[in-house]
């Protein structure tokens, strides 16, 4: 037995140098040489998930439920190997969005939302005060152990002294001390070093005191670990606790089951954990070593658990002393007192630190997540019009702190001492563990919705309300006791522990499917049935994506604000000189002097502000207290740019550029398309310019040719009056010859240019092709007969008439004949002609018996002044216009002009007249 | 000795005339009406002048006064090349090919007649 002075006096100079490592820490953080900057540190930090719970509570289990009390470490082992994957993406968003609690987390992540951020405040309030509570009753109770003679148990001490009383000065005491370490800061991202490194000594202490104790146990009292099995194993009552699912409620497959998931996801969510593992996280990396420390700290914080329940159990009578004591009865049976000691301050720094970080870390939610919001929102205040709020926001903390503590006591007093500790800390576990669908989904799933979030968090808290934490407040005589028994207005299958029928659970394992199953059901549904906002989607990509991004992106901000209403607000939460000190920071960065250089905050300075700003008082509440001062700011016309910006505009600019891209082809396909054209055109042009040049030339050479002749021998006949009169007549009929040929190429350029510019004159009438045959040969006679050039005629009786001007088809029927005689044999010249009539039309073939044309003549041989040369003369005769003027003619009458020759084989033209129908 | 003036040209009332006026003035003449008739001429004639139609069936004017400038024997002939096509362009090629001189068509008797005589006393002074 110890005196009460004594056990006091050692637990103010434990708080005391507590105190002075919080000190220190924070002294050495400001001059810049960081304690807590190691791996190790982070890790052992990390160990404030063992609580007085695990302290004294897991003797307890074991000693009721055996091995039942693993899972709640196997959890974290287990989670642990994931840690690089989940926890490190929470770490970067965290730090990315200057994060502040878990609450923050979830609200920021749909869409800075304050209603989550207040939602998960309240849920986590509420479900962590029985905690809380547990550490009061754990102090309390060790206190009281310590205290009294040992043998006699809780139940007795009780009598003699008023538990309640320890328990409700406990509770100031760490109420106390949390205000002391936790509410010195306002920038809560600015760790709170001393705090850190005040949590890992206190992981220290409580892990060497427990394994001084149990080497105590384990090797004082008995021979060690195979001495006590063998012991426990030759007792039938303890034997049971040695094998798995022997029908002891905890200890079932399905309850580890069960146990392990939940408390995989109490060590990523309890807000302890997330204020120590991603709050005060220094560097991620951190986390590489940390995965295997803090299981390997799990491990040894364990090892003792089972000799100890089980010495207890071996050494107490049955019943007589509270298992979940242990630790500090079995030395003081023993009649060690300062082993008592070191086991007291172990439980004492257990639970002060678990008391010490989970206030801090809600009453950062309460005041920046509940009560912030509200008094922004409350006009009355003129919160607007305060000068500095950043003594308001430490107020409000402190506040929280003694109010959680005080709740937290009062829990203890509803419940008393019946339910286990163990119990009591898995109806938290089950609480936090509502927020894993919400915070799992939103890191991992980009289409999770606000909606979605808060139904699922609302369902999932109500059955956590219903099905755990309401029956856990029974106590005979109360009215939760009916509740329990018959269920909700008496309907069997609204009770709590069996919802539905559901039986074969333990409460928790049972209130946890439930929950979880309703609350994760309703996330996916809801989510999947509405559409996220603009900001929610903005928010979505910064969490889901923070691997892909840049830590800073475009910024988020639309719209500006005067500087100085920037720096008012600034300085309202801040302070002054805080305030002063980020925007010289801010203006540096930029070149700039923050007193002078700055007029209008732009979207930047906002961003950075609001980010600022968002350490101290949470993203949701900086959010909307940013927006209150700028100018012109739509939010929706805000949250429209910002979703143009983020998720569109990648898109948008693909496109712009392949819209570019397919004009400039398109462009560039009509420009080729135009080049083409213009060069085709140019071409043409260049070639008619050449056709228009080599004609005139060729005319010109033409006409040149007869008139040399003329002026020659004219002037020959002038030069010479005496010449002999036989030259003279021959020279005087060349010129008049050559006059001839001059005036019939003349005549035929000018009729040619007549019919192709369609002013030729025609003279329709009825036209007997017989007869123009006959007549053309006629005026030819004399030609035939200068040539010898036999004439065969082949023409029917009669055919019918066409409509035609009855000269244009005698001049195309004497060039065709003069042709024919002009090429025929020289020797046997022979010219037939045909005069049938060929289906619808009528046709003469003129064949001669000449050289014939081969194929490139015959191409050409219907262009003007294509001459084929005469091979007699070695020049051709005529004016190199007759055979394309009567195509020319015969072409206007409906009919066709053609040549067939073989060369060597003689040439045969012909055309063909249509009859005219009817 | 009477110079020998080759007429090669297949304008047969050309021909008529140019013969009659070069044998007037003393002139030895000779006719071919194609290029090929023309080069074979060259040969068997030696002439020392030629009047050289441009526009012939097959071998061309300037075909035929290149085959001469480039045949070492023949670079003492005269070329005056005669043509209907008087543009620029062909006066300048026949005079760069090598001919001595370029009349176009209708052509003035007495200006021939001057500028054959200017070739052939031109020729004579040299050689002497």
């Amino acid at each position: 037995m110890l005196a009460g002075g004594t056990i006091f006096l050692v637990v103010l100079l434990y708080m005391s140098v507590l105190f002075t490592i919080a000190y220190v820490g924070d002294k050495r953080a400001d001059a810049g040489r960081s304690m807590i900057r190691n791996p190790y540190v982070y890790a052992l930090s990390m160990g404030v998930y063992c609580t007085a719970w695990t302290f004294y509570g897991s003797v307890g289990r074991a000693a009721s439920t055996g091995v039942g009390f693993l899972p709640v470490y196997l959890g974290p082992t287990l989670m642990a190997a994931l840690w690089w994957v989940i926890l490190r993406k929470i770490i970067r968003i965290t730090k990315d969005n200057r994060i502040t609690s878990i609450a923050d987390f979830v609200g920021s992540r749909y869409g800075k939302s304050t209603l989550l951020a207040m939602l998960v405040s309240i849920i986590a309030v509420v479900g962590i005060v029985p905690y809380i509570s547990l550490q009061l009753q754990a102090v309390s109770t060790s206190f009281t152990s310590l205290w009294t003679e040992p043998g006699r148990g809780i139940a007795e001490t009780t009598a003699m002294f008023s538990v309640r009383d320890t328990a409700f000065y406990a509770a100031w005491v760490l109420a106390a001390f949390a205000i002391l370490f936790g509410t010195r800061h306002l920038d809560l991202t600015e760790h709170h070093e001393g705090l850190v490194a005040a949590i890992a000594f206190e992981s220290i202490v409580k892990l060497v005191a427990f394994l001084a104790v149990g080497i105590f146990v384990t090797y004082g009292m008995y021979d060690g670990f195979g001495d006590i099995f063998s012991r426990a194993a030759a007792d039938p009552d303890l034997r049971r606790l040695l094998v798995m699912g022997d029908g002891v409620d905890g200890s079932t497959y399905a309850s580890w089951a069960w146990l392990t998931m939940l408390s995989m996801l109490a060590i990523l969510f309890l807000p302890r954990q997330f204020q120590m593992q991603v709050v005060e996280n220094t560097d991620e990396r951190h986390l590489g070593k940390a995965i295997w420390l803090f299981p390997l700290y799990l491990l040894l914080m364990n090892i003792f658990v089972l000799p100890i329940a089980f010495g207890g159990l071996l050494y107490f009578p049955r019943g007589t002393v509270n298992a979940d004591a242990f630790v500090l009865t079995l030395p003081l049976a023993q009649g060690q007192s300062a082993m008592a000691l070191v086991a007291f301050i172990g439980g004492v720094s257990a639970a002060t630190s678990m008391v010490i970080v989970t206030t801090v870390a809600l009453s950062t939610m309460v005041s920046n997540d509940l009560v912030m919001p509200l008094l922004l929102n409350f006009p009355p205040l003129r919160l607007n019009q305060r000068t500095d709020l950043s003594g308001l926001l430490l107020a409000i903390r402190r506040i929280a702190i003694v109010a959680i503590v005080m709740f937290a006591y009062a829990y203890e007093r509803a419940t008393g001492e019946t339910t286990s500790l163990v119990s009591i800390g898995l109806i938290s576990f089950a609480a936090v563990a509502q927020f894993a669908p919400a915070i799992l989904g939103g890191i991992y799933w980009r289409d999770a919705t606000r909606t979605g979030a808060a139904v699922g968090l609302v369902a999932g808290f109500v059955i956590w309300a219903y099905t755990l934490a309401l029956p856990s407040l029974t106590s005979p005589g109360w009215i939760i006791e009916s509740l329990v028994n018959h269920g909700a207005f008496g309907l069997a299958y609204l009770r709590p522990y069996a919802l539905l029928g559901v039986t074969g659970l333990d409460p928790v394992s049972h209130s946890l499917f439930w929950s979880l199953f309703v609350n994760a059901g309703l996330f996916v549904i809801v989510s999947l049935l509405t559409q996220p906002s603009v900001i929610e989607r903005s928010q979505a990509s910064r969490f889901v994506d923070v691997f892909r991004l840049a830590p800073e992106g475009l910024p988020l901000r639309r719209g500006t604000a005067s500087y100085a209403a920037l720096q008012d607000l600034l300085k309202r939460f801040l302070g002054e000189r805080r305030t002063n000190a980020a925007l010289r920071t801010y203006a540096h960065r930029r070149g700039l002097d923050w007193e002078t250089d700055i007029v209008e905050a732009d979207a930047d300075l906002l961003q950075y502000s609001e980010q600022i700003l968002a350490g101290a008082i949470g993203s949701a509440s900086a959010h909307v207290a940013i927006t209150s001062i700028v100018h012109d700011e739509a939010l929706g016309m805000d949250e429209l740019m910002r979703m143009l910006d983020e998720t569109s505009q990648a898109i948008a600019y693909s496109r712009r550029l392949e819209e570019r891209s397919r004009m400039l082809e398109e462009k560039s396909l009509a420009l080729e398309t135009a080049t083409t054209e213009l060069r085709q055109a140019n071409e043409r042009l260049l070639e008619l310019d050449v056709l228009k040049d080599e004609f005139i030339s060729t005319v010109t050479h033409e006409l040149r040719t007869p008139l040399t002749s003329i002026r020659a021998f004219t002037e020959i006949l002038y030069d010479n009056p005496d010449l002999d009169p036989a030259r003279r007549s021959e020279f005087l009929a060349i010129v008049l010859r050559e006059s001839e040929r001059l005036t019939r190429l003349i005549n035929q350029v000018l009729d040619l240019a007549k019919i192709e510019s369609g002013t030729a004159e025609w003279d329709l009438s009825d036209v007997d092709l017989r007869a123009v045959v006959l007549e053309s040969v006629q005026a030819l006679h004399q030609l035939f007969a200068e040539h010898n050039v036999a004439l065969e005629l082949d023409l029917p009786t009669q055919v019918p008439t066409v409509q035609a001007d009855r000269d244009r088809v005698q001049q195309v029927m004497i060039n065709l004949l003069s042709n024919a005689i002009k090429f025929a044999d020289a020797a046997d010249g022979q010219v037939a002609v045909t005069l049938q009539v060929d289906g619808q039309q009528v046709r003469v073939d003129v064949a001669d018996n000449g050289p014939g044309l081969d194929t490139a003549a015959q191409a050409v041989v219907f262009d003007k002044f294509r001459q084929v040369a005469d091979r007699r003369s070695g020049r051709p005769q005529g004016t190199g216009l007759g055979l394309p003027i009567s195509r020319q003619i015969i072409a206007h009458f409906g009919g066709e002009l053609w040549v067939e020759s073989l060369p060597g084989a003689g040439a045969t033209f012909s055309f063909t007249l249509p009859i005219p129908a009817g | 000795m009477s110079k020998n003036v080759l007429i090669v040209d297949d304008e047969p009332n050309i021909v008529i005339s140019l013969e009659f006026l070069m044998e007037q003035a003393g002139y030895t003449t000779a006719v071919a009406r194609t290029g090929d008739e023309a080069l074979a001429c060259i040969a068997d004639f030696a002439p020392d002048l030629i009047l050289l139609d441009v526009m012939l069936p097959g071998m061309s004017g300037f075909d035929i006064c290149q085959t001469v400038r480039q045949t070492p024997d023949w670079q003492h002939i005269k070329i005056i090349m005669l043509t209907a096509k008087g543009r620029d362009v062909e006066v300048s090629k026949g005079l760069a090919l090598g001919a001595n001189a370029y009349i176009t068509k209708p052509f003035s008797t007495k200006a021939l007649m001057a500028e054959v005589q200017e070739q052939l006393t031109d020729h004579a002074a040299t050689k002497r």
